[in-house]
């Protein structure tokens, strides 16, 4: 066909068409906006990407409630660690409100020590309610006074030495560090966030099996799509192209869609527990959970998850495309689909 | 351009379908395959396609040994052969225009670039009415001659065409294989695989006939 189409004579009868009406040049020259090369919507495209928004927000999800133990955890680390305790017993011949306040003294002294406060009876009183009853009179029971020291995390005192001169000033005075306290609350804190990580790895890999199969679920409906793209010519990267950038669009969808819910909620949890502080059932929840808000290395992460999420859905649909061309390459058996 | 030595095509364990081929396509020729269902006329189209490799014997294509090609030597040698397939293979969610231009997208080339000869094209095929319709809106008629002219919008040396008249009216039939005839006449290879005897006597071509396998050419 050396002379181009324009040098032929024939041409088709038209009364076979069922329009009668002729094409302007104009119209039949102007610019068009062409289709995308691998179908837009399909059904299972929508399944694809609702099936990918549910697993992107359960791994979200499960993200989220990690980095809350995470935080949580730490914070119970912190708080114990910034803080120690002194108690003096009410022992005989001595005048406990002198030794507390020499206590205190001799605390606040030490270098290291950013305050120390003597808990007052009052407050005492509230701790012992739950076991002795309201309108107690502290001053008829022999109980210990307490002094709590606030240390300097970053200039912390020497424990050993505080205690020792404590000990020796005071008759009846002993401190407590919190350490038995500490070593347990580390260990749960660490076997917690190991449980955690371990149902987020388990969240990712049932994440990444579902991904995978759905978009080669998706894709199978677009092998005639990658047959003719074939048979007319087109290059293997030039087909996974096409395909990796419509699945990774609807990876994208998909993927943003349960993230950013995720998010949402989130930030409306931590929302409602903050505005519930007040209340005395949230306040124990506080006190062992924090604010039941997402740091941000929860939010961070539920980022990064959508991006994974997309950018799996887009290399599966490459790695299926190269799978499905080079069965194409290959010897066909008789019966396949791929039979003229 | 196409040059067949002693080959043989076996599936699998099973016995040979395609048995000690030895035949030239020569340039600017036009030939008929022809030959009884289960003949083997379809695994030889793919032998021609590059779509099946031989058991057995050479086939040498555009200068080129098949067996020493690399897959990805196979596209380029693709975009020379034009191929209009029995049940069309149209993409339904293309416009007309856009299935008749797309071995030149897959090429990348631009849009502008190629408007004028796809437009040419189609009104060579009478359907320049019908460009921005859809496939499944077409009748069988419609579809074939679109399917004519994806496998020509790229001027193919060589033009396979599988059973290309079974969906037409006998004279429709007719008006497709002049159609075929002039593209020879402009310089392509054309192989039409058909039943079709009336078909084949419209035109005194050369007669390539399979029968078990075996292949006899009638000049």
């Amino acid at each position: 066909m050396r002379g181009g189409f324009r040098s032929m004579s024939e041409s088709f009868p038209t009364h076979y068409s069922t329009k009668k009406k002729v094409a302007s040049s104009d119209y039949l020259m102007r610019d068009r906006k062409l289709h995308s090369i691998v179908p837009r919507e399909s059904v299972a495209g929508t399944a694809l990407v609702l099936v990918v928004a549910i697993m992107a927000f359960l791994a979200s999800l499960t993200l989220g409630a990690v980095s809350l133990v995470n935080d949580t955890a730490l914070g119970w680390q912190n708080d114990i660690a910034r803080e120690i305790t002194i108690q003096v017993k009410p022992v005989t011949d001595i005048d406990l409100v002198a030794a507390v306040e020499s206590v205190r003294q001799i605390a606040e002294s030490f270098d290291g020590v950013s305050s120390a406060s003597i808990v007052s009876q009052q407050a005492l009183g509230r701790m012992l309610e739950p076991w002795l009853g309201a309108g107690l009179d502290l001053n008829e029971l022999p109980v210990p006074r307490l002094v709590t020291v606030i240390i300097d995390r970053s200039n912390p005192p020497d424990i050993d030495a505080l205690r020792a001169k404590i000990v020796e000033s005071v008759p009846g005075a002993s401190l407590d560090d919190h350490r038995a306290w500490m070593d347990r609350l580390q260990s749960m804190a660490r076997a917690t966030i190991w449980i955690g990580v371990f149902v987020f790895a388990l969240m990712m890999a049932a994440t990444v099996l579902t991904v995978v199969f759905a978009t080669r679920g998706a894709m199978a409906g677009n092998q005639h799509v990658i047959e003719v793209l074939h048979f007319v010519g087109a290059e293997q990267s030039f087909i996974a192209g096409q395909f990796q950038r419509h699945f990774l669009l609807l990876g994208l969808k998909g993927a943003l869609t349960g993230g950013l819910l995720a998010l949402g909620g989130f930030l409306a949890l931590g929302y409602w527990s903050r505005s519930n502080i007040a209340d005395p059932a949230s306040d124990q929840m506080a006190a062992l959970f924090g604010t039941f808000s997402v740091g941000l290395s929860g939010y961070a992460g539920t980022l990064i998850l959508i991006f994974v999420i997309a950018m799996l859905t887009a290399i599966t649909s490459r790695f299926t495309v190269y799978r499905y061309v080079g069965a194409l390459e290959s010897e066909v058996r008789p019966g396949e689909s791929l039979d003229f | 351009m196409i040059r067949f030595d002693n080959v043989g095509v076996r599936y699998g364990m099973g016995e040979e379908v395609l048995k000690d081929l030895s035949f030239a396509i020569e340039p600017g020729s036009f030939q008929f395959l022809t030959g009884p269902s289960g003949a083997g006329k379809t695994s030889l189209l793919r032998l021609l396609f590059l779509s099946l490799k031989p058991t057995r014997g050479l086939i040498n294509i555009f200068g080129e040994d098949t067996a020493t090609l690399a897959a990805r030597d196979l596209p380029a040698l693709r975009r020379r052969i034009g191929i209009v397939f029995q049940d069309f293979r149209l993409l339904d969610h293309l416009t007309l225009y856009e299935n008749v231009a797309l071995p030149l997208r897959v090429r990348g080339k631009e849009e502008a670039g190629y408007r004028r000869d796809v437009i040419d094209l189609l009104k060579w095929v009478g359907l320049t009415e019908r460009i921005d319709a859809f496939p499944s809106v077409l009748s069988g008629g419609e579809q074939q001659r679109v399917a004519v002219a994806r496998a020509l919008i790229d001027q193919p040396e060589l033009l396979l065409a599988d059973e290309p008249t079974g969906n037409l009216d006998p004279t429709l039939a007719r008006r497709l294989l002049r159609l075929f005839i002039e593209l020879n006449r402009n310089g392509t290879s054309v192989v039409i695989a058909t039943h079709d005897l009336n078909l084949m006597d419209q035109y005194d071509a050369r007669r390539l006939v399979l029968n078990e396998g075996r292949l006899q050419v009638y000049e």
